[in-house]
């Protein structure tokens, strides 16, 4: 699916000419903005925005080259990157367009409820191998991981690992897809999900980052209202400079309409 | 061409005519002087990309490791980096400036002169200790904060990039080392996104491959050789006719349609049939692979046994053989090479597959011990990480590294096939 999108956004980019706004980088941020510009537009006609994905460091990199117009991210930029373009005499701007959160999903079997961050990291990070340590019945857990090259694996890496190495040997899986169908069918699985993914296959976890005082379900309520602590922001980054020609787009997205296609696609509206 | 000649003059053709069929010659001649530069040119490309990865740095490129200037320690191996940053090692046990990881720590606090138990300090902490307004404009004044830092924690270690490194009399970089083929080689754990120091040990992915492949092939060998024997030998004109394009197109049908079948039907059977905890195993991926390798295995080998001489046969039967003698006897040792080829493109296609096995080996980088264990090949690794590994950065190197080991491999095998099938010219006839 995401080559085909990819191939079509080549195709399309190949049509258009030169002087359309383009915008590059997160996979993840990619389906938002193809909608996004799909129904700009259609009411625009004179408009005209291509969508390339490739991940947030690409995006972020070819806004450093003036070969795109917004850097499409699912992460903040980084501290070089932002180092790099200022010493380019470029000065970048952030947009918040949308929220992302993240659903800790077990099997439907499974009679945990409630885990910690801290339960979470020993799990993810090889030290708690046993359901029972947590509370459950007495079968091995098997955590299961998307693949480094996924902007989730980082995100879930620096947000419930805190930064350190998920254990040896875990089970990583190419897409969220097969995340899904392979906890769905494993007993003592446990993994992680874009909340936009969960279904009723599998059994999400209630988290609690305070140690356990309070565990908050993932929901796109709690992850509104900044109870659910697995949220990340998505960001669109754009050079000073070029703000006028772009601004209308942006507008666009962050308006009722264009939010109203974030929660379509599947992602938390900002407001 | 000197036929040719004569073909012409004798219709007599035009020179022009013969103008052109020159220039044909010499495209064909240069089409396939092209390609084979060009393959040796992928080749050389491939190598020279893997074997950069042994110029690179242990800890990531740009970045620099810091300690106080009162710690002993000289330098760090990657795995030792790894550890500490996970917070599996955690005190500071140093002999001849070197980090000791096994054994009781002997020393005291006061031998030493700083507190044992390590603190982690990443370049981004800086961020939560003082803010923008602090470290100036343009962070002019960030490697002073950094070596203000360094210097007032003994017992520290820092992930620094080198452009801001403290030029502070307290603070100690640990010297770099590089990575070594037997780091790559004979390591045991393959975290290519970790920081700083990523670990490539190629070890589990190798083991990984071999074991899919190689149990891919003793349960599709067998079978397609015997399908092959039947559809060649033993089956009616209808039944072959009916059996051979069916199981051809099998072949034709799309990887990823395999591993989804793999995914949904066969893990879970496995895991039911044989109680286990996961039922993504080496044995998915061998059963999908030989699933796959099967049409390629049988449509070659019988095409090879079909074209047995007639004559072959019929002398072989009229000299009092059975059937089966026959078979064994005359049409396996006239075919071999064709059985050969057989077996090396279904062993290569084992080897080299890709998505089926990404999606129904569990992709878990650990070595194997037995077949009902998750595995992470060398195919899937390079297709699953390549997308994101920026060009020319050591994980890139990495991931062509695994390209020229591969690569070795398919080598090796064809050219055992090879020598296999020229033994044998005509042997038992």
């Amino acid at each position: 699916m995401k080559k085909v999108i990819l191939a079509t956004v080549i195709l399309a980019s190949v049509m258009f000419n030169a002087t359309a706004q383009k915008i590059k980088g997160s996979d993840t941020v990619l389906p938002i903005s193809q909608k996004e510009a799909e129904s700009y537009m259609k009411e625009n006609a004179s408009q005209s925005v291509t969508v390339t994905g490739g991940g947030s460091g690409v995006g972020i990199s070819a806004l450093m080259q003036g070969t795109t117009d917004i850097a499409q991210s699912s992460r903040k930029i980084k501290f070089d990157e932002k180092q790099k373009l200022q010493e380019a005499g470029k000065s970048v701007k952030e947009v918040v367009i949308a929220y992302d959160a993240l659903a800790i999903v077990v099997h439907q079997s499974n009679k945990v409820t409630n885990l910690t961050r801290e339960q979470l990291e020993d799990i993810f990070t090889g030290k708690i191998t046993n359901w029972k340590e947590v509370g459950g019945e007495d079968l091995k857990i098997v955590p299961y991981s998307r693949e480094t090259s996924s902007g989730t694996y980082e995100f879930f890496k620096e947000s419930v690992l805190k930064n350190k190495n998920y254990m040896n040997g875990i089970m990583s899986m190419p897409a969220t897809g097969s995340i899904i169908q392979s906890i769905s069918q494993t007993k003592g699985a446990i993994g992680y999900v874009g909340l936009a993914y969960l279904n009723k296959d599998v059994k999400a976890i209630h988290v609690s980052y305070d140690n356990g005082k309070t565990y908050t379900e993932p929901s796109v309520a709690n992850a509104k209202n900044k109870t659910y602590p697995i949220v990340r922001p998505l960001y669109y980054y754009y050079i000073t400079s070029s703000e006028s020609k772009i601004k209308p787009f942006i507008d666009y997205v962050l308006s009722d309409k264009g939010q109203k296609i974030v929660s379509e696609v599947g992602f938390i509206m900002i407001n | 061409m000197k036929q040719k000649r004569n073909f012409q003059f004798s219709t007599l053709h035009s020179p022009f005519k013969k103008f052109i069929e020159c220039i044909v010659e010499s495209i064909l001649t240069a089409s396939g002087a092209i390609t084979s530069i060009i393959i040796l040119l992928i080749v050389l490309f491939l190598f020279k990309e893997g074997f950069g990865l042994f110029k690179s740095p242990t800890v990531e490129k740009g970045y620099m490791l810091c300690v106080n200037a009162s710690n002993p320690i000289e330098t760090l191996t990657s795995q030792q980096i790894k550890q500490i940053f996970d917070g599996e090692i955690t005190e500071w046990n140093i002999e001849n400036g070197e980090l000791k990881t096994e054994g009781e720590n002997n020393f005291q606090s006061s031998t030493l002169n700083f507190p044992l138990e390590i603190m982690i300090f990443r370049f981004d902490d800086i961020f939560n200790l003082y803010s923008d307004e602090e470290l100036g404009e343009n962070y002019d004044l960030l490697p002073e904060k950094l070596g203000e830092v360094i210097s007032e924690n003994p017992n520290i270690i820092a992930f620094l990039p080198e452009k801001y490194l403290p030029e502070n009399n307290d603070v100690k970089t640990l010297s770099s080392t590089h990575i070594t083929p037997a780091d790559f080689f004979l390591g045991k754990e393959w975290i290519p996104t970790a920081t700083p120091a990523a670990q490539f040990g190629v070890l589990p992915l190798i083991m990984g491959t071999l074991w899919v492949s190689i149990f891919a092939i003793i349960i599709a060998l067998p079978l397609g050789l015997g399908v092959a024997i039947y559809l060649s030998e033993l089956a009616e004109e209808r039944t072959r006719k009916l059996l051979k394009p069916s199981i051809e197109l099998l072949a034709g049908i799309p990887s990823v349609v395999y591993g989804f079948f793999g995914l949904v039907v066969l893990v879970p059977l496995i895991q039911k049939t044989f109680k286990l905890p996961v039922g993504e195993t080496a044995f998915a991926g061998s059963l999908i692979l030989a699933i796959m390798a099967l049409p390629t295995i049988i449509s070659v080998a019988e095409d090879a046994m079909r074209n047995t001489p007639r004559t072959l046969r019929e002398g072989s039967l009229a000299l009092g053989a059975t059937r089966w003698q026959t078979i064994y006897k005359v049409v396996i040792p006239h075919s071999i090479s064709g059985i050969s080829a057989a077996v090396v493109l279904g062993i290569g296609r084992a080897i080299g597959e890709t998505m089926a096995v990404l999606m129904v080996t569990g992709n878990a980088a650990v070595i194997p011990n037995s077949l009902f264990q998750p595995v992470r090949t060398i195919p899937a690794t390079i297709a699953a990480e390549l997308g994101e590994a920026p060009v020319g950065g050591t994980h890139y190197q990495s991931l062509f590294m695994l390209g020229c080991i591969l690569f070795v491999i398919t080598l090796i095998i064809s050219i055992t096939a090879e020598t296999i099938s020229k033994k044998q010219p005509n042997k038992g006839l």
